[in-house]
């Protein structure tokens, strides 16, 4: 008999269905206005912090509706951005400088929806508000820096094999450096002195036989870009953190790009403060002399300072700086030939002779690296801003166990992870290729919510429209097309939540109202099929069959070329407008689910397999 | 009910003349306008710095202008956006100032002269460099996306049919630009995305009366060209209809709720659909036609036993 189906068939779309309303449910509930806190540097906030704070809160008379610990971090709830904002003053005056308070919305999923792993659509800034910064990393920067330490290492190799030269010169539009010598022999012998050193340098001969010009290769060129790359996107990281924004972005985008996304932050003039401000590093010999006790009751040495290392361990420095972080070109954790971590630094050729001066005399003694940054404190300045406060502490001193040079490594470090974050933090010390703000967009939060509301009312209204419209036209089937339109949003809503990178944005949910308008397309191609089909005077159920057969190729043919669209617009878009590709991609593949396989169920309830004389169409 | 109801196919393809005319004309007038007007680029594509700044009372134009010129920024550009309270400034790309800190100051010099502090709204600020590359890839994309759909059009119909096709979505493409280049409205981000969006269903219009004509050309034997033609675009013709209908429906609240930042998107989509439905009609199979599209280019390939040709379909 035409036009039925197994009954598996409609429990596998209910059950589709069903599966993403159930997905579909979270972004019912409104979100919590909370506190994220979590401690620097990676550590974990204590149970005990955590009874404090909401004693601290309770003393303030702040009603939270949750105060838990997740994953280390501390996160609480309240009914209200006055308590929420009241909350933040108490908890960063009480917990100071060690931890980080961020303002967010929490999700208030319920608990067996949050079991399986349901939740809200994840919402663009344009929706959220926010910041979005795109950088641009300053190569040539990068690589005119590299030339100059070129300079400077041949010019320290070339009186190393004694091989004298006119003058030696970066070409910074070229890329190269000119070595000017005094005879052709001495050019053979400058190219064989300096590719003994590095294999990987490119030599070509100059405008006259006594000019030797030197390159780097491709490859050499892409690696210091890639680091220099590396290098910002890493403090970046860790000044993002600084700041306290709850689920940040920071993300490479092509060859010398990167995305930062701060969620909730509106004041921009600190987060750029923060994102710019330099960190630096200074190496320095420990006073082991000097009276430690003394010093921590005020009476520290002349010729010393006293500085504290990061677990708060009080450390007498001297005074005079060998070596700042710039002379660092590179920072690397690595394992010893006993598989213990250590960290391996590569210095310039100027840092290398400082260095070497420096420990010539002090074998044996201790050598601390100290770093130097900046971050917002607790007091705000005059201008409503927090005031940037400078914060220096010991990463770590070792002995001295040879006169060092340009390359030195540091040992007896407790833990991989540990050399790590110690080449991290050396890294960005050191001095790093500068960045620019290329692009900037900042959304107050009054737009964010008022463009929520402003979608979703379009979506609502477009849809009722559609609605009557579809009854008016088509009548019962119109109804059923409607059932499909209605299932089609909650599919886009349920699948939307499911994929992890899918965004909601303001252009998405116009996206999601043009999916709505067009949606009925597929029906009203099987509709007016089986009009004609009647027409032409089929009978009803070979009408149905032919109607739905028949369309399917054109409501294929057809969506095929618009997936392809919005594919190419995913491609090249950013932001917003790859979340309008995002929706129109899935509102495509669901409504045709819906339209094709959904309508023509019920349909088939309905009608298929009847002695029915006429379509109500 | 039934829009429209036909004993007889319709002559469309009698004005075929008529209207290749017209729309030769409406596209040589969209270019002369993109020589003479040109477009009105948004921030997205040439760079600079746009402010919405909210006021607690019904702005005042004048005094926001003269604030901004005491501040230095004497060429900023300040128009009411959306309601009369919500005031957009555009400041054009400067050398002589940070930039990306020019949003911050203006905010501040605001605040300093208001009595009551200003709302920050939206801070956009884009680099020359990255409007110009939006430029060269939003280009990009469209020529893409043009040259996957003639592909696939010739793959799955025929080349004169592709031709035809794709010289509609072309036709759609550059009167929607022109349009906003005669009416100087604003090109931003989001038209592009909606001119995208409107190939996509110009395409999809197309399609489902190219499939129409290859059927009735098979269907129908001893019909000419023409006839053959006009039968499929009248019974596909309350389709088009409808679903132009309630595309614009939607459009239209989009238009009306979706708020001032999406108004750009919803005028572009909605010019758009109104001349892609005109064109999958004429400009589409009307250039087809006089390419020489005949029955024996339509007709199926010699018959091949299909596998389960007998047993029901799969829905």
């Amino acid at each position: 008999m035409l036009n039925q189906n197994p009954v598996w068939r409609y429990f596998l779309v209910l059950g589709m269905l069903l599966l993403a309303l159930v997905y579909a449910l979270p972004n019912l509930y409104p979100e919590d206005p909370a506190l994220n806190i979590s401690a620097t540097r990676g550590g974990t906030v204590a149970e005990q912090t955590r009874e404090q704070l909401e004693q601290s809160f309770s003393a303030a008379g702040i009603a939270a509706k949750s105060v838990v610990l997740e994953n280390g971090q501390l996160l609480a709830r309240f009914n209200s951005t006055e308590d929420q904002l009241q909350a933040r003053e108490i908890a960063s005056q009480q917990l100071g400088a060690n931890y980080i308070t961020a303002l967010n919305l929490a999700p208030a999923t319920p608990d067996w929806l949050a079991a399986i792993g349901a939740s809200p659509m994840k919402l663009g800034l344009d929706l959220r508000g926010g910041v979005h910064f795109l950088m641009a990393v300053d190569m040539k920067a990068a690589l005119d820096k590299n030339l100059n330490d070129m300079v400077q290492t041949f010019r320290a190799d070339l009186r190393e094999d004694k091989i004298r030269y006119r003058s030696i010169q970066a070409d910074t539009a070229s890329g190269q450096v000119q070595v000017l010598l005094r005879s052709a022999e001495d050019v053979v012998a400058t190219e064989a002195a300096l590719k003994k050193r590095d294999r990987e340098l490119v030599f070509s001969p100059g405008s006259d036989d006594l000019t030797l010009l030197v390159s780097i290769s491709e490859i050499r060129l892409k690696e210091i870009r890639e680091y220099a790359l590396e290098q910002n996107i890493t403090i970046i990281r860790n000044r993002v953190n600084e700041i306290g924004v709850a689920e940040p972005l920071v993300q490479r985008q092509g060859a010398d790009r990167i995305v930062v996304q701060l969620p909730g932050v509106q004041d921009t003039a600190t987060a750029k403060e923060i994102l710019g401000a330099t960190a630096s590093l200074e190496f320095r010999l420990v006073d082991e002399e000097g009276d430690l006790a003394a010093a921590l009751e005020g009476r520290v040495p002349l010729n010393a300072e006293l500085y504290y290392t990061r677990d708060g361990r009080p450390v007498l420095l001297e005074k005079r700086i060998m070596l700042t972080g710039e002379h660092i070109t590179g920072a690397n954790s690595a394992f010893d030939e006993y598989s213990r971590p250590q960290v391996s630094i590569k210095l310039d050729a100027k840092g290398g002779n400082m260095l070497s001066a420096a420990t010539r005399d002090a074998i044996g003694r201790r050598m601390a690296s100290v770093f130097i940054e900046y971050k917002p404190g607790t007091e705000l300045g005059p201008d409503g801003n927090p005031v940037l406060i400078k914060q220096q502490e010991v990463i770590n001193d070792a002995t001295i166990q040879a006169r060092l040079g340009r390359d030195f490594r540091i040992t007896g470090i407790d833990s991989p992870g540990e050399a790590q974050n110690l080449a991290t933090l050396l890294r960005a010390g050191a001095l790093i290729a500068p960045i620019q703000i290329i692009e900037e967009r900042t959304i107050g939060p009054s737009l964010g919510k008022e463009n929520i509301e402003l979608g979703t009312t379009a979506i609502f209204w477009g849809m009722i429209c559609v609605l009557v419209f579809m009854v008016i036209y088509y009548k019962a089937f119109g109804l059923v097309a409607n059932l499909a339109l209605v299932a089609n949003l909650v599919l886009i809503v349920g699948v939307m939540s499911m994929i992890p990178g899918a965004t909601l944005t303001l252009p998405g949910m116009a996206g999601i109202v043009l999916t709505v308008g067009m949606a009925v397309d597929a029906n009203v191609l099987i509709f007016e099929r089986i009009r004609e089909e009647l027409a032409d005077g089929r009978s009803v159920q070979q009408a149905i069959h032919h109607g739905y057969d028949r369309a399917f190729a054109t409501i294929a043919d057809s969506n095929i070329t618009t997936l392809l669209v919005a594919l190419i617009l995913f491609g090249i878009g950013t932001g917003p407008v790859k979340g309008f590709a995002v929706t129109l991609a899935i509102g495509i593949l669901t409504s045709i689910f819906t339209a094709v396989v959904g309508t023509r169920l019920l349909v088939n309830l309905f009608w298929g397999g009847r002695r029915v004389q006429s379509l109500p169409i | 009910m039934r829009i429209f109801s036909f004993s007889q196919p319709l002559n469309f393809m009698r004005l075929k003349w008529p209207a290749i005319v017209l729309s030769t004309l409406l596209i040589l007038g969209s270019l002369f306008s993109f020589a003479t007007k040109g477009i009105n680029w948004g921030l997205d594509f040439t760079g600079g710095t746009v402010i919405e700044v909210g006021f607690a009372q019904p702005a005042n134009l004048p005094a926001v202008r003269q604030t901004l010129t005491d501040a230095g920024y004497g060429d900023a550009v300040v128009q009411l956006f959306g309601t009369s309270r919500d005031v957009l400034i555009r400041i054009p790309l400067r050398t002589d100032v940070d930039q990306s800190a020019l949003g911050d100051s203006v905010i501040k010099a605001l605040n300093a002269a208001e009595t009551e502090p200003v709302t920050m709204r939206r801070i956009e600020f884009v680099g020359p460099s990255v409007g110009e590359e939006l430029k060269e890839d939003g280009g990009l994309a469209m020529l893409v996306a043009l040259i996957g759909i003639l592909l696939y059009v010739t793959m799955r119909f025929e080349w004169r049919l592709s031709v035809g096709a794709v010289m509609a979505l072309f036709h759609d493409v550059t009167l929607t630009m022109g349009l906003f280049s005669v009416l100087q409205l604003e090109f931003d981000l989001t038209v592009l995305a909606a001119i995208l969006a409107l190939i996509g269903y110009s395409i999809n219009d197309t399609i489902v009366v190219f499939d129409r004509i290859r059927e009735s050309f098979r269907k129908l034997r001893d019909t000419s060209v023409d006839d053959t033609i006009n039968d499929a675009i009248t019974s596909t013709l309350n389709r088009t209809v409808i679903t132009s209908l309630t595309t614009v429906l939607v459009l239209v609240v989009l238009f009306y709720m979706g708020g001032a930042l999406i108004h750009g998107f919803a005028t572009a989509l909605l010019f758009g659909i109104a001349i892609g439905t005109y064109s999958s009609i004429y400009v589409a199979s009307a250039i087809a036609e006089i390419l020489g599209i005949s029955r024996e280019d339509m007709l199926p390939p010699p018959p091949v036993e299909k596998e389960g040709e007998n047993t029901d379909a799969l829905l």
